[in-house]
């Protein structure tokens, strides 16, 4: 798995502070967390696992076409997405559901999606300047560097004025470092110097094929050809996961350019619901991951700082309330009008589209039916 | 290349100088005075491309831009198109305008994902929440002589995207005019500029502009067969037009301008007259904008055609070599082949 001793660790797997080495210079943004963030971040994990877990039963059960699950990766998840601050810029990949849930995404909007109801559709200026997925592997790491252009054509960085500076964040997984599109978002950033973090999850498995197969380097060892400072953090720890965030989101919104964050942790799942792991990596490998469940950790360490039983409860109760709820309304979905297919392939009148749509609106009433 | 566009040219010296806002200008200034017409309107307006920063791009259409804006709005950027394509989206997602320039037709396929998958699409991803006001110049087509890759006409690869338009002006009037309007769309354009017709000039009216972008247009009116093209093709078709009619035979020439959508009244309403219609481009004809014409007046115009709807195109082999592309372009005589057995009908 390519885990090197430059490995960033705030928290030990049983959930003690490590103070030593690498650590030592994130400790700091750890320090400053108040009580209440830090009880945030258990809270983030749990619903997201919540969330996570109903909506693979709700595929199972024939609800969605899909459903990529984030088990086991909410800590690298919660602790960079909690690193940015409003007004960064967020662009996923497809499985950061924690990530969107904290920048105020509607759980649904995922659910909708893998459902068929949409390919999106949410508006990225309502849920917290998060953005759409993208399913074509490592695309929209472009996408992301042309945002941050725009960001340092605008000035919007360095100006030491930290609710103003920008910065944007661009998750994809360890498969997607070997498309061109992520090396030519490399060569851009490092051009531009850009302010931005890539953030690797590096969860093992791209579907089928281990991180091997795409490199014969640790990832984060990568963007250094490019001119791209990087960093390897432990992905299960949401502590490490939200200081070395901190930091390198500080530094890009301060216009010292671009840097990548290698996370490593665990799809403790499948892919999607479509794959059985069981195929293609052992039971060994998967227990002894589970047995580093990033929720587990850190409850350890809030244990071990007093928190009280009823808090975790509580949080429990929320989860629960949380899946109910996205339960009863994914059974309330209906298919979506047609519009949704016509109307805005072109922001401007198109006569294809609009005859098109009148076309089908017609047949379909002339069947009775209701386009 | 020198045996075509003498016509519209002597037709263009006929157009008088006296008012000071029209200019004769060859197809390249005209566009690179449509693009600093556009910079000046919205500071939004940025260009991005491989080498057309200090040296104006390969065919010197951004000459000046970058002296005169700045490395900020006239961005050379590294060797990677699928990298400004995808880029642009990202400067188009904060609100600017880029208009990226593609070097050669040829070079345009390693940025095919970005185009298709992600600028086409992104508007309709986000149900109309964002728009993609991203223009993509492309330099296409043959009659340079240069090398492989320099010569070809990829339009339909890109017309059968949903969410592109496609623009292709055939005068140096149309290509000032039509880079501004591509620019202010707030759709992702496809601009193909005829590059054998770069240096070609004629008169640009630099007041006053009357054709919608998407509106193809009749550029020579004729009672017997109709001909409809697009960018360099148009001048093709009008030195036929001019043959034929010492032959007797009247045309009428359609510029298509608008590759997608396709402005079809202008054509159906020729076809209407003539009862014959030839479609004629330089890509090969299988799945080519012409086929899907031909399909479209065949539906639309049956019982006025005289006819079968007669394509005229490259062949359905690789771009050849330079010496062989007279055999492999359609020329005048092509053309008017196809005339005269649309006319034995």
């Amino acid at each position: 798995m390519a885990q090197t001793e430059d490995m960033v660790q705030l928290l030990t797997p049983s959930g003690e502070l490590a103070t030593s080495g690498v650590a030592a210079e994130y400790l700091q943004y750890v320090e400053a967390l108040s009580d209440e963030d830090l009880r945030g971040f258990h809270r983030d994990m749990v619903r997201s696992r919540a969330f996570d877990t109903e909506a693979e039963n709700l595929q199972r059960q024939g609800q969605m076409a899909l459903w990529p699950p984030n088990r086991g990766q909410e800590a690298a998840q919660v602790g960079s997405a909690r690193a940015a601050r409003r007004q960064d810029h967020i662009f996923p990949a497809y499985r950061e559901h924690a990530v969107g849930m904290i920048r105020g995404l509607d759980p649904l909007k995922l659910i909708e999606m893998m459902r068929g109801n949409s390919h999106g559709g949410w508006d990225p200026a309502e849920t917290g300047n998060f953005h759409l997925y993208t399913l074509v592997i490592g695309s929209h790491a472009l996408h992301a560097t042309g945002y941050a252009m725009g960001i340092g054509l605008d000035g919007k960085t360095g100006t030491g004025d930290a609710e103003r500076d920008e910065a944007v964040i661009v998750y994809f997984g360890d498969g997607a470092t070997s498309q061109g599109d992520v090396s030519e978002a490399f060569v851009f950033a490092a051009s531009y110097q850009t302010p931005q973090v890539f953030f690797i999850q590096n969860n093992q498995w791209a579907i089928s094929v281990p991180v091997s197969v795409q490199s014969r380097i640790p990832l984060y060892l990568r963007p250094r050809g490019f001119g791209i400072p990087s960093v390897q953090v432990d992905g299960n720890d949401v502590l490490a996961s939200y200081a070395v965030s901190a930091k390198h989101l500080d530094d890009a919104r301060a216009g010292r350019g671009p840097s990548l964050i290698e996370a490593m942790t665990y799809r403790m799942g499948a892919h999607t619901t479509s794959d059985d792991p069981t195929k293609y990596r052992t039971n060994d490998e998967t227990e002894s991951w589970l047995a580093r469940d990033p929720i587990a950790r850190f409850e350890s360490y809030l244990r071990g700082r007093g928190e009280s039983d009823a808090f975790f409860a509580s949080v429990a109760e929320e989860a629960a309330d949380l899946a109910a709820d996205v339960r009863r309304r994914t059974l309330e979905l209906q298919a979506p009008p047609a519009s949704v297919a016509f109307e805005h392939v072109y922001s401007e009148p198109h006569p294809v589209t609009q005859s098109q749509y009148e076309w089908l609106r017609e047949y379909e009433a002339s069947l009775g039916g209701d386009a | 290349m020198s045996q075509h566009g003498t016509m519209t040219d002597k037709g263009a010296d006929a157009a008088t100088l006296t008012e000071r806002d029209i200019q004769e200008l060859p197809l390249a200034k005209a566009l690179n005075a449509g693009l600093r017409k556009a910079m000046e309107d919205d500071d939004r307006v940025l260009l991005m491309g491989e080498d057309i920063g200090p040296l104006g791009g390969v065919f010197r259409v951004t000459e000046h831009l970058h002296r005169d804006f700045g490395p900020k709005r006239v961005m050379d950027t590294p060797l990677a198109e699928s990298g400004i394509i995808g880029t642009a989206i990202g400067l188009a997602m904060r609100g600017y305008r880029p208009v990226c320039e593609i070097q050669f037709d040829g070079f345009i396929f390693p940025g095919f994902d970005q185009i298709t998958t992600q600028l086409a699409k992104m508007t309709s991803r986000h149900q109309g929440a964002v728009t993609m006001p991203v223009v993509i110049r492309v330099p296409y087509g043959g009659h340079i002589g240069a090398v492989e890759h320099h010569q070809e006409s990829p339009e339909a690869y890109f017309a059968h995207t949903a969410g592109l338009r496609l623009v292709s002006p055939s005068t140096p009037h149309d290509a000032y005019w039509m880079i501004q309007e591509a620019i202010a769309s707030n759709d992702p354009v496809m601009f193909f500029e005829p590059k054998s017709r770069y240096w070609h000039k004629g008169p640009v009216d630099l007041s006053s502009n009357v054709a919608a972008l998407h509106s193809s247009k009749v550029v020579r009116t004729g009672e017997d067969v109709t001909l409809v093209g697009h960018g360099a093709m148009v001048n093709v078709l009008m030195q036929a037009a001019e043959i034929a009619a010492g032959e007797g035979t009247s045309i009428e020439v359609v510029d298509l301008r608008s590759l997608s959508p396709i402005d079809y009244a202008p054509i159906i309403e020729s076809v209407r007259k003539t009862g014959r219609l030839v479609v004629a481009s330089e890509a090969p004809g299988f799945v080519s904008i012409p086929s899907e014409i031909a399909a479209t007046v065949t539906e639309q115009a049956f019982y006025s055609l005289e006819a079968p709807v007669l394509r005229v195109s490259g062949f359905d082999v690789p771009f050849p070599p330079a010496k062989l592309e007279t055999a492999y372009l359609p020329d005048p005589d092509r053309v008017l082949e196809a005339v005269d057995r649309a006319l034995a009908y």
